[in-house]
């Protein structure tokens, strides 16, 4: 069995809602994390994010300035001088279907629908520290392997060529979201 | 804890690259006997817990915002900026509301939400839908010593999402992507 040594770990939370922030800066320090710096929108993040160097991204979507999504294109920049590979957690209100399809094609590791809880959080951090994925880098979208099934038949859309398909063997994100765990 | 890029392997085919590195956090996984009693996420759960005292007085100033993005509204109209303020509001309350003790009001901010997301024309919308949900949650909210909680705030709930998604079917029978939205089950886990 394995643990996370959290106050090896440095956090940047994004949201703007500042109970929000308490409450996941109350998970994190449970954890055992010490450092989780906070920010309440995505231009803010951005600048702690090439300052700090977090090693993980918790992020809300909807927020002033710019959003969740929009900090998480920025973040997945394959040419930026900062680290375009960290896990980018979206912690959100939103739980539609083509919200989780958006985030993920926006480079997102992992989505959190709220209601938050302890141990829907933790796993996703378990998830993105134990089982990092793969970048793959397209004309149109550089960010974590967006294949989590096992379908090497897949002709549709976006289909990449020219190599054999890698398997994965990790629930969807919108199977995670589903569950709500 | 970053890679450096020497540590970056690049693998390239016709129309992608596959990259690969040694994963960064490695060194924070602690491998534990299989009986270790150390368990962070109760640790965590009571972290919120002791911290749940706060939540009435949040929940307080949640609906305060809300009832003030609505009276902009009422003032001002819909614009951008109080279009954009009402939607923050609800939206908060959606994904706030269960962690802080009602998950009703979380329900009707939903609904809210939903329509604000899918009104073709917001002030197009009636005044009184918008209103009511408004309302509803400043009921539950605020009467929730004295109401007869669940039943009456599960019947609001489910009535109010009722009349919403009635209209939002409506008003979109010919945008098939709100349609389809609108229609389509949330992925939020029931409570």
């Amino acid at each position: 069995m394995y643990r996370i040594d959290f106050n090896k770990l440095r956090f940047l939370i994004c949201d703007d809602n500042p109970h929000m922030r308490r409450i996941l800066r109350t998970l994190l320090h449970s954890f055992g994390a010490r450092e989780a710096y906070e920010a309440e929108d995505g231009a803010t993040a951005l600048e702690m994010y090439t300052h700090y160097v977090p090693d993980i991204v918790i992020t809300d979507w909807a927020m002033p300035i710019f959003d969740g999504l929009e900090l998480a294109q920025m973040i997945r920049q394959p040419e930026s001088k900062g680290n375009p590979y960290a896990p980018i957690i979206m912690l959100t209100g939103h739980s539609e279907k083509r919200r989780v399809t958006v985030a993920r094609d926006a480079g997102v590791t992992e989505f959190l629908a709220k209601p938050i809880s302890a141990k829907g959080l933790y796993q996703r951090i378990l998830n993105v520290v134990a089982n990092p994925r793969p970048f793959i880098k397209t004309k149109t979208y550089f960010g974590p392997d967006r294949r989590r099934n096992t379908n090497g038949a897949y002709i549709g859309p976006e289909r990449r060529v020219g190599g054999e398909f890698e398997v994965l063997q990790q629930p969807s994100l919108l199977d995670k979201a589903r569950s709500g765990v | 804890m970053a890679n450096s890029k020497a540590d970056i392997e690049v693998k390239k085919y016709t129309d992608h690259h596959v990259i690969t590195q040694p994963n960064p956090l490695r060194k924070v996984l602690r491998r534990v006997a299989d009986d270790d009693v150390d368990d962070p996420v109760a640790r965590a759960e009571k972290a919120l817990s002791d911290l749940s005292g706060e939540f009435s007085q949040w929940m307080d100033i949640e609906v305060g915002r809300l009832a003030a993005a609505h009276a902009a509204i009422i003032k001002d109209g819909f614009t951008k900026t109080t279009r954009d303020e009402l939607f923050r509001a609800a939206h908060d309350i959606k994904g706030d509301a269960a962690t802080f003790g009602h998950p009703h009001a979380g329900t009707v901010a939903e609904s809210l939400c939903r329509i604000i997301e899918h009104a073709p024309d917001l002030a197009r919308v009636p005044a009184d839908l918008i209103g009511h949900h408004i309302n509803a949650i400043q009921a539950i909210v605020h009467e929730h010593t004295k109401l007869d909680t669940i039943s009456m705030s599960n019947e609001l709930s489910r009535r109010l999402r009722s009349v919403a998604d009635d209209y939002l079917a409506r008003v979109n029978h010919d945008r098939p992507e709100h349609l389809e939205a609108v229609m389509s089950p949330s992925l939020a886990p029931a409570d």
